[in-house]
């Protein structure tokens, strides 16, 4: 099959939306001439004019507002923040507005928007540019929240988020953006919710999103050369978490480890090691549950501090074999 | 030799309000961010320095021609574009290119890097990685100042994207209903990333946002040094004598790219050609001659001291020390035991 990358994956996606319904445009900062500051949107403002792939000032409270008034009157707009960090300043637009407006309308009207959110860290891009805010996200209840870690997921996630007529969040990892896979050519959908059984495993179920599903995987790859067999979820969905398909994969394995980039305190992990606590899974476990996620620090220029803030794939194979071999 | 001082008494006031040694200083200081900016993007080419930068090259007018009003009890806040803005508050640039190079000599002990680059101890509160975030900052900065009734001021630097910001104009209405020492320099370079003005504003300028919050909005030639400084200087008196904030557009160009990633595709080359032409710092350095203010040899000696100085200092860079990838954790809270 064809191979694309996961940034062309996602420009193959809104094409084939924008193709599809046109309802559909595309607004953000430097997406149209200049291409999308990751070259994401690339040509498509050459394809399908400045009415559908907006320019828009640097005004993110603003933009996302205007995502959820045009979702509100009959519009399915795509928002791409330049950087999820920004995400910060459309906060009361987002969690206010765009996930509570059904609700509060008594289920009268939908806001069928999708925000796209480049993020993570690896860049030397320093404190402001290079955060996980996901799990901020996904703590509000209204909006659901993606985290594709392949080409081929983030192709048939995007278009069905934006088929979804609720406000889906997109966090792509910037550093997957250059990433390679096969993607099929024809439109298809991924359902949202979804968690997807990345690698299987007897000895230890891990959990990752993201780029930690690669890591993760990395990390399986060397602990198999020493009989260890790691089974990894890629959870690809945050809000609503597939807690069933982590359940069965822990009744299997009787261990359980979190990876994931946010801070570790208060972050996806902890979620999914309090549904395992919480559930009949529970009695299967052979070991404490393991999280590994960011420091509790901001994310530092360094090239080496940036490094250490994040989960790398010689600490998670060194947890994990100790999780495994019983040494904590 | 100095150069005999032969400044007509109808020379700009900016001739004569200043010292020839302070004029020649202002102009080492254009050269010296010139010279650290193109040392920056050489090493940052060779792979030296990593992450992202924002290069001011065309816009040393303003930056200088805005902080020599200034002392060091003056507060500045910066920009993502803030290398200028450091080195005329006084910054030293071995310390600048130690954190470029991410090292603990660094102005941020290697943590903040180029985006945010501050020098506290010269009145730096920091670059900054968010568009507009500085704004409001220096109004609370000019509130303290007015609460403990000093008479410094606080400049808040940003670009015209900026202005698009929320945050821009809520700045701006504080800053003016509660009558704060505030300088609002905005250096217009023509463009945010890769959207001009003309399709992201609905004025002309910049500065015709000023009346909508109640004060004085006025241009100035950003890569004219001398009208940036009297429009500054002004601006700051009125601050200083606790008549309320100003806002100072200084018209100017980024002859560089946006960041590394750019390729330039909403620019013509005929416009930056235009903008090469009107380099602040030839322009400077022919107005210095021609007052008799700096002979050519002392200018060329000026030109050689800066380039001296960034060589050193990049010198100093690449021998610092790294941080310790166990200490990732520090300087989060005051109190490390947090
Ligand atoms: C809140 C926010 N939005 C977007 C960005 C990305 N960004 C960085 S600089 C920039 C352009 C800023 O334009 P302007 O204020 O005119 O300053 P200039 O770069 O021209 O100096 C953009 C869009 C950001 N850093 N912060
Ligand atoms: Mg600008």
């Amino acid at each position: 099959m064809r191979e694309l990358t996961y940034a062309q994956a996602i420009q193959e996606a809104l094409a084939q939306a924008m193709d599809a319904d046109p309802s559909v445009f595309l607004m953000g900062e430097d997406i149209g001439v200049y291409g999308g500051a990751f070259q994401v949107t690339g040509d498509l403002v050459h394809r399908y004019g400045e009415d559908r792939v907006m320019d828009a000032p640097i005004s993110e409270l603003g933009q996302a507002g205007v995502a959820v008034g045009a979702a509100l009157a009959g519009c399915k707009p795509v928002l791409e923040f330049q950087f999820s960090d920004f995400a910060t300043l459309a906060m009361e637009q987002i969690v206010n507005q765009a996930a509570k407006l059904r609700f509060m309308l008594g289920g009268k009207v939908n806001v069928p928007l999708v925000m796209r959110f480049p993020a993570g860290s690896g860049t030397g891009a320093a404190a402001q540019h290079s955060q996980s805010l996901d799990a901020w996200l996904a703590h509000v209840p209204g909006l659901k929240v993606i985290q594709p870690s392949t080409p081929a997921d983030v192709k048939g996630m995007l278009l069905a988020a934006i088929d979804d007529p609720d406000p889906v969040m997109v966090f792509e990892h910037k550093l997957l953006y250059k990433m390679k896979g096969e993607v099929p050519e024809e439109p298809y959908r991924i359902a949202i919710g979804k968690a997807h059984v990345a690698r299987e495993g007897r000895d230890v179920t891990v959990v990752a999103t993201s780029i930690m599903v690669h890591k993760s995987l990395e990390a399986a790859q060397i602990l198999a050369a020493e009989d260890i067999d790691v089974e990894v979820i890629d959870l690809r969905t945050l809000r609503p978490i597939d807690t069933a398909t982590i359940i069965e994969s822990v009744k299997k394995t009787s261990r359980l480890a979190c990876v994931y980039e946010g801070v570790k305190t208060l972050g996806i992990g902890s979620e999914i090691s309090a549904r395992i606590a919480e559930s009949e899974a529970f009695d299967y476990l052979d070991a404490p549950i393991l999280r590994l996620g960011g420091v509790e620090s901001p994310i530092p220029y360094n090239p080496e501090l940036e490094k250490a803030a994040v989960p790398q794939v010689p600490g998670i194979v060194e947890a994990l074999r100790n999780l495994v071999r019983g040494r904590m | 030799m100095n150069a005999v001082s032969k400044i007509k008494p109808n020379a700009r006031p900016f001739y004569q309000r200043y010292s020839p040694a302070e004029l020649k200083e202002a102009l080492r200081k254009m050269h010296l961010i010139r010279r650290l900016e193109e040392g920056a993007e050489e090493a940052y080419m060779r792979g030296l320095i990593h992450g992202t930068m924002h290069l001011s090259i065309g816009q040393e007018g303003s930056a200088v021609g805005a902080t020599m009003a200034l002392r060091n009890s003056d507060y500045i806040t910066s920009t993502h574009r803030g290398h200028g803005h450091c080195i005329g508050k006084g910054a030293d640039p071995r310390l600048m290119f130690a954190e470029f190079f991410g090292k603990e000599e660094g102005y941020c002990r290697g943590r903040g890097g180029s985006m945010h680059i501050a020098d506290v101890s010269t009145g730096n509160l920091g670059a900054n990685g968010i568009v507009g975030g500085g704004l409001p900052i220096a109004v609370g900065a000019a509130l303290a100042i007015k609460k403990q009734k000093r008479d410094d001021v606080a400049m808040c630097f940003f670009g015209d994207g900026a202005s698009n910001e929320g945050a821009f104009h809520e700045a701006l209405n504080m800053a003016s209903i509660w009558k704060l020492p505030v300088v609002f320099v905005c250096e217009n370079n023509k463009y945010g990333m890769s959207v001009s003005t003309e399709r992201s504003m609905a004025v002309a300028n910049v500065a015709d946002r000023a009346s909508a919050y109640g004060m004085p909005g006025v241009i100035a030639d950003g890569n004219a040094i001398a009208d940036v400084e009297e429009a500054i200087s002004e601006a700051v008196a009125r601050a200083r004598r606790g008549e309320g904030p100003t806002l100072v557009e200084c018209k100017t160009y980024r002859t560089r790219g946006h960041s590394r990633s750019d390729r330039n595709r909403y620019r013509t080359k005929e416009e930056i050609e235009e903008w090469k032409a009107r380099d602040p710092i030839p322009h400077f350095e022919a107005e210095l001659m021609a007052h008799g203010i700096a002979t050519e040899a002392e200018v060329s000696a000026i030109r050689d001291s800066a380039e001296a100085e960034i060589a050193a200092g990049i010198e100093f860079a690449r021998l610092g020390t790294d941080p310790n990838p166990a200490e990732v954790t520090r300087d989060v809270y005051s109190n490390e035991a947090a």
